[in-house]
């Protein structure tokens, strides 16, 4: 391998022998498939190439052959531990080619979901840097939390995990008192449940000597990394896109931006703890203010009509056909739009040439563009360090290879 | 206000590479500057380390390809955190012959960045300290966001029509 170039001239006098270990794709501890071979002094790890693509399943292609109705479920499979921010984050980005008013009552409902979906994404992460030092009870906790999240999704948009939430323009149909009654109940079991896992690890002795100054990076090289989202608050640096360039409403809402300091395992554990709590604190401030309103705008070009009018009316019987078979009227341009996805910023660079389908469709993928870094960062650690990095990183397989 | 804004990182870009600026536009309220393609990095690092725009993280890095032009684009999107700033450039480079610098020595996270643009696109960036492909199998020898190639990939003999139903 192209590796030992590197070490000429600093091999000592005696040889030494490295050991490449294959830490494979298919592998327990590794959360997603992707591979890292490892070449290792003894436990210490002298260098790792990854190697990427084993889920790639071409959606920027496939997005190129698709209406834009029909691109939502392939968002949903991006990061799919937070699905409908990335629906939501694509219903956006058409928006503002389309240079749509959302109603307000849409922006508050859609800033309840997607917060809901932070909470589940950074559930997993926490939860399985748990598992990667031994506590699995933790793990098994909050996935039962994340279920009552799922039955909320359910009676909103019919599907758990893949959730292809909410149309161009809104929502299919307002929440039901169903829904509100499983959000309410969310909001008042969940935050028992967190404080309880959080004690678990806060100041457990092994958890924090397994973790602190374990797996850092510092805020310069993190910056020129471009990592985003808590990796990089973990290391420091304030940058949310929430609070930047705000969108859907955010504005309207009053939460903090957790930072850390060295960057390192512990940091990001806590980050991504504490944003969950902001993220509770932001759907109650989003219930509580919750206006009145339409639950979807009004663009009939993209919004299905109600079913009783397809039947009875000519314009919403040809909007119908149009919107399903992909033959509405799309205007020129190129836009990019950025959401705060349970990894950072997650982007939509659509360039539009007035056709069905867009004429280019870049996703910008926080995670692929972060675990470039890992190979750094875990240089000079032990193998389990090396794992609970990864895991701590929160690397999730669809996103890094859409 | 940000037209302003706007107006001062187009000064700056002026007044030291005005012949390179072939185009400035802004859709969306996203200032966008199409440049010619030779200078790009030095553009850019000029961009990293001038006071006034202080372009110092990459948000990514993609191509487009058109046929008609022959004609592969090159898009930067950059972000100035402290302002609050971003900047789009545009370079165009020809379909047959794609060759531009790589930025790496500039920002660390264009490494797989432009490994991505050489595996879909077959843009070759010069200076790139491990350019190949990423997300594909090695052995492939197209590049497949190209228009040309269709979404299936032409050359499997294994799918059997009969079988998977067309």
């Amino acid at each position: 391998m192209n590796m030992d170039e590197s070490l000429i001239g600093q091999v000592p006098a005696e040889e030494k022998q490295y050991s490449y270990l294959n830490l494979g794709p298919t592998h327990p501890a590794t959360h997603g498939i992707f591979q890292n071979v490892l070449k290792m002094d003894g436990e210490i790890i002298v260098e790792a190439e990854p190697t990427i693509g084993y889920i790639h399943r071409a959606f920027e292609k496939l997005a190129e052959r698709r209406p834009y109705a029909q691109i939502t479920p392939i968002t949903d499979r991006l990061n799919y531990c937070s699905a409908p921010i990335n629906n939501l984050g694509w219903h956006m980005t058409v928006e503002k080619l389309l240079g749509t008013e959302i109603p307000k009552r849409v922006q508050y409902l859609r800033v309840i979901i997607m917060e809901l979906a932070r909470i589940t994404d950074h559930l997993v992460c926490n939860a399985v840097i748990g598992v990667d030092t031994g506590a699995l009870t933790g793990f098994v906790y909050l996935f039962q939390q994340r279920e009552l999240v799922y039955e909320i999704y359910e009676e909103i948009c019919g599907a758990r995990l893949t959730t292809n939430i909410g149309r161009i323009g809104g929502f299919e149909r307002d929440f039901s008192p169903k829904a509100w009654k499983k959000i309410h109940q969310f909001l008042k079991e969940f935050p028992v449940i967190l404080k309880e896992f959080e004690n678990l690890l806060k100041r457990n002795r092994i958890f924090m000597d397994r973790t602190i100054r374990v797996g850092g990076i510092s805020a310069e090289r993190a910056l020129s990394y471009s990592f985003s989202g808590p990796n990089l608050r973990a290391t420091g640096v304030d940058y949310d896109v929430r609070v930047a360039t705000p969108y859907c409403s955010y504005e309207d809402f009053d939460f903090i931006i957790p930072v850390g300091t060295n960057g390192d395992v512990y940091d990001r554990f806590m980050v991504r703890q504490e944003e969950m709590w902001q993220s509770l604190s932001i759907i109650k401030q989003a219930i509580d203010k919750l206006p009145d309103g339409p639950f979807h705008a009004k663009v009939p070009e993209f919004y299905l009509p109600p079913k009783e009018e397809v039947y009875n009316n000519m314009e919403a019987l040809i909007y119908h056909f149009k919107i399903v078979m992909g033959e509405t009227d799309i205007p020129k341009g190129e836009v990019y739009h950025c959401v705060e996805g349970g990894n950072g910023e997650l982007g939509f660079y659509l360039i539009s040439d007035g056709g069905r389908t867009p004429f280019r469709l870049q996703f910008r993928r926080p995670c692929f563009i972060y675990y470039q870094a890992y190979p750094e960062i875990i240089k000079g650690s032990m193998l389990s360090d090396a794992i609970l990095t990864m895991s701590s990183m929160n690397v999730i397989a669809g996103e890094l290879d859409a | 206000m940000e037209g302003s804004v706007q107006e001062k990182i187009i000064n700056t870009l002026k007044e030291r590479y005005g012949e390179e600026i072939l185009h400035i536009e802004t859709p969306y309220d996203f200032l966008t500057v199409t440049l010619k393609k030779e200078k790009i990095a030095e553009i850019i690092r000029y961009l990293y380390e001038n006071a006034d725009t202080r372009f110092q993280y990459l948000t990514s890095i993609g191509a487009v390809h058109y046929p008609e032009l022959n004609q592969i684009a090159i898009v930067y999107q950059l972000h100035n955190l402290i302002a609050n700033e971003r900047l789009r450039l545009k370079i165009y480079l020809p379909s047959d012959n794609a060759v531009t610098d790589s930025i790496t020595s500039i920002f660390l996270g264009a490494n797989w960045m432009e490994r991505e643009t050489y595996d879909f696109y077959g843009v070759n960036f010069k200076g790139h300290p491990n350019l190949k492909r990423i997300l594909n199998v090695d052995e492939m020898i197209i590049f497949p966001m190209r228009k040309e190639y269709p979404l299936e990939d032409q050359t499997r003999e294994d799918k059997n029509d009969a079988m998977f139903g067309r």
